[in-house]
Order: C-alpha cells, then sequence, then structure tokens
C-alpha cells in the first residue's frame, strides 16, 4: 500500500469519516480519494484548498504560522483538513456523529507521515 | 456584433471549457459591453476557480462597473491564487488609494513594484502615492477607525465601539467584519504593538461566502464555524450573521474547545451589539 493510501486508510477507519482525500493546496486538485457515495470529491478538494488558503493568510497577517489543522463545522457534518508537506492537504468529510476528536489525530499523524 | 467578438463566441460555443472566456471577456470590457463581459467572465471563473486570470478579469470588469467592493473580492481571490499577481496588487492599490488609505496603497505599490520593476505605469503610481502620504502626515493611531479599502469613497464609515465588553479579553482579540472585509468591532494587536486588524479584516472578505459555499455542496448545511489551530495560537471563526464574521484569537494555552466557548460567547455579543445599533 502506498504511503498516499495509508494516510487515506486510516483515516476513513475513523467512525463517522465519510470520506477523505488528499488534495493539492495551490489549485485545489485531487490526488488520491477514498469516498462513500454522494461525496464530491472534486468540491472538496476545490472549496477545502481554496478555504485553507485564504484562513493561512488570514492567520498570517494576524502575526500567526499558517494552521495545522482546520475544522469547519456544519450544521450536518464538518469537513477537516490537515495541511502537509509538498503544498498537499489532507482532506476529510465526517458526519455529524463523527469522532472528530480521533479524526483530528490520525488526520495529524497521516499528514506528518506524507513528507 | 463584431467580427472578433463573433469569432470568439463562436469558439467559446464550440468549445465551452476553452480560455476563449478569457479574451472574449476582456474584448467585451474594453468595448464597453460590461454585462456581457461580466457573464462571460463570471461564467469562466466558475468554470475555472483556481485560475488568476479569471478572478483578475472580473475583478477589471467591476472595477468598471463601480462595484469596488466586488472589484476587491476579486483581486483579492487572484492575489490567493497567485500573490505576485501585478495587476491585482495594482487593482488593490488603486481601490485603497480611491478610499484614502495611501499607505496601504503604497504597501501595494510597493509589492508590485518588487515583482516588475520596470514596469513605468507602477512607478508613475508609486510617485504620486508617496505624494499623498507626504502631504497626508503621519498614519492615524492605532485604534483608529479603520480605512475602508473596499467600499466607496463616499460610504459612511462603519460603526466602532464595546462590543465585546463582556467577554474575557475585551475588544483585544476579537475582530468583527463585515461581508466586505471592514472591521465592524474589536482588535487585534500584534506583539510588536502593530494594528492588524485591518489588514486580517481584509483577508476574511469572503471566507464566509467561501465556508457556507464549501459545508452546502457537501451536504452539510449552513457553517456554524470554524477553528484553526496554529503552532503559536487558536482562531476560531463564527458568523453572528448571515452578512458578519467574527475571528476570535488566543494563545495556544487556552484549550481549542474554549475558545471555541469563548467565540460563541463573542458572537452572541456582537449578534446583541449589531441588533442595537439597529
Amino acid at each position: 500500500m502506498s504511503p498516499t493510501d495509508a494516510a487515506l486508510d486510516r483515516v476513513t477507519r475513523v467512525p463517522g469519516v465519510r470520506g477523505a482525500l488528499l488534495v493539492t493546496g495551490s489549485d485545489g486538485l485531487v490526488v488520491a480519494e477514498q469516498l462513500m457515495d454522494g461525496v464530491d470529491g472534486r468540491a472538496a478538494a476545490a472549496l477545502t484548498a481554496s478555504l485553507v488558503g485564504r484562513l493561512s493568510r488570514a492567520a498570517e497577517s494576524a502575526g500567526m504560522q499558517p494552521p495545522a489543522f482546520v475544522h469547519l463545522r456544519g450544521d450536518a457534518g464538518s469537513v477537516l483538513a490537515a495541511p502537509a508537506p509538498g503544498d498537499l492537504v489532507l482532506v476529510a468529510v465526517v458526519g455529524p456523529d463523527a469522532n472528530v476528536g480521533l479524526a483530528r489525530l490520525e488526520m495529524l499523524e497521516a499528514a506528518g507521515r506524507l513528507d | 456584433m463584431s467580427d472578433d467578438i463573433r469569432s470568439l463566441t463562436d469558439r467559446l460555443a464550440a468549445e465551452p471549457s476553452s480560455l476563449a472566456f478569457l479574451e472574449l471577456g476582456e474584448t467585451l470590457r474594453r468595448r464597453g459591453q460590461l454585462e456581457a463581459a461580466y457573464k462571460v467572465a463570471r461564467g469562466g471563473a466558475s468554470r475555472y476557480p483556481g485560475l488568476a486570470d479569471a478572478h483578475d478579469l472580473v475583478a477589471r470588469i467591476l472595477s468598471d462597473q463601480a462595484d469596488l467592493a466586488g472589484a476587491f473580492d476579486a483581486w483579492s481571490s487572484a492575489l490567493q491564487l497567485d500573490p505576485m499577481r501585478v495587476s491585482a496588487l495594482k487593482g488593490i492599490a488603486f481601490l485603497y488609494f480611491r478610499a484614502g488609505d495611501a499607505l496601504a496603497a503604497l504597501d501595494h505599490l510597493q509589492r508590485a513594484a518588487e515583482v516588475d520593476p520596470d514596469d513605468p505605469s507602477i512607478a508613475q503610481a508609486l510617485e504620486r502615492v508617496r505624494q499623498e502620504v507626504t502631504t497626508a502626515g503621519p498614519p492615524p493611531p492605532a485604534g483608529a477607525p479603520p480605512p475602508n479599502p473596499a467600499a466607496p469613497p463616499n460610504a459612511a464609515a462603519p460603526p466602532t465601539g464595546t462590543a465585546f465588553d463582556d467577554v474575557d479579553g475585551g475588544e483585544q482579540g476579537q475582530l468583527l467584519v463585515d461581508g466586505n472585509g471592514l472591521r465592524l468591532a474589536g482588535a487585534l494587536v500584534l506583539a510588536d504593538g502593530s494594528d492588524a486588524s485591518d489588514r486580517v479584516a481584509a483577508r476574511l472578505a469572503g471566507a464566509s461566502r467561501e465556508a457556507a459555499r464549501a459545508t452546502r455542496l457537501l451536504g452539510l448545511g449552513g457553517w456554524h464555524s470554524i477553528a484553526l489551530e496554529c503552532p503559536d495560537g487558536h482562531i476560531v471563526l463564527s458568523s453572528p450573521t448571515a452578512e458578519t464574521i467574527l475571528l476570535t484569537v488566543r494563545d495556544r494555552s487556552l484549550p481549542m474547545a474554549r475558545v471555541g466557548l469563548l467565540a460563541e460567547r463573542a458572537a452572541r455579543a456582537a449578534r446583541t451589539w449589531l441588533e442595537r445599533l439597529g
């Protein structure tokens, strides 16, 4: 199993995770994905990469370093993102009952191994 | 319809995914057909959200239409995709200058000059803005009402005040921003004493719309909050009203979940304050 597949695999094993993707941070293209039916991977990739980029610049303007983890909370679930080395972002789409704390730990660990 | 526009329209119709929209939109803009130009450019930007050229074109058209807030947002998008994009730096500098913030205009023009030192239009603009800075005297003190980068020149200044009196930390570390990236209340003063409020506010223009679009398209409903874990601090963004975004910043000694609770209190306070303002 490739490092990319291994990263996505450990994230999607967390209960409540509907899918995980590895996307490029600069242009929001999908590098790899493991998604349940109904999750629009291209939309998740483009929108999350764009949002993470915008938020990173906002954090920088606030005198802080770029985020290591981003949690966008919606009415019916969340989008989680962990920037990884090499202009990559590990993204997960999770349902409302997901264990976000566990997903966060797995994503940070997986993103760190993508170096 | 002129031949070149017909030809470009035919090309785009034959191949909708081509980049012919850039040339067609720019041609229409130069002919003054701004509504048609906007439709073409907007369609192209929607198809290619990662293409800085598309956002740049949208910004030029909106600027021609005197939609300065929209132009600011579109040029900001272009810069996010391509931070060295001279046309976007010049465009934002122009908007800041029109809004009376010569220092911010100067900052953007200097960045443009670093990228393209041979562009004579940048040198001319720099000279003019430097004169304005010299004439206007020292910059306003920290905490003064912010400039209005994206609003029309005659727009009313955004209200200021103490929205967060009852929130731990008060105004500092809370920043309430409207949909155009303008500060409504709160302040962000950095460790070196500089006031980062306006710069951060401008960066947040469009963040709420982008978050809403992301959650909607992914079937997650509306958005509630965005938590950012940075190596040197925690940031939570929330949306007290549909048109505003609230940023709460604390250092890492405060756990993220508590920053989230603090942000919820601050959002309630902001909502009450906005209602009082009417």
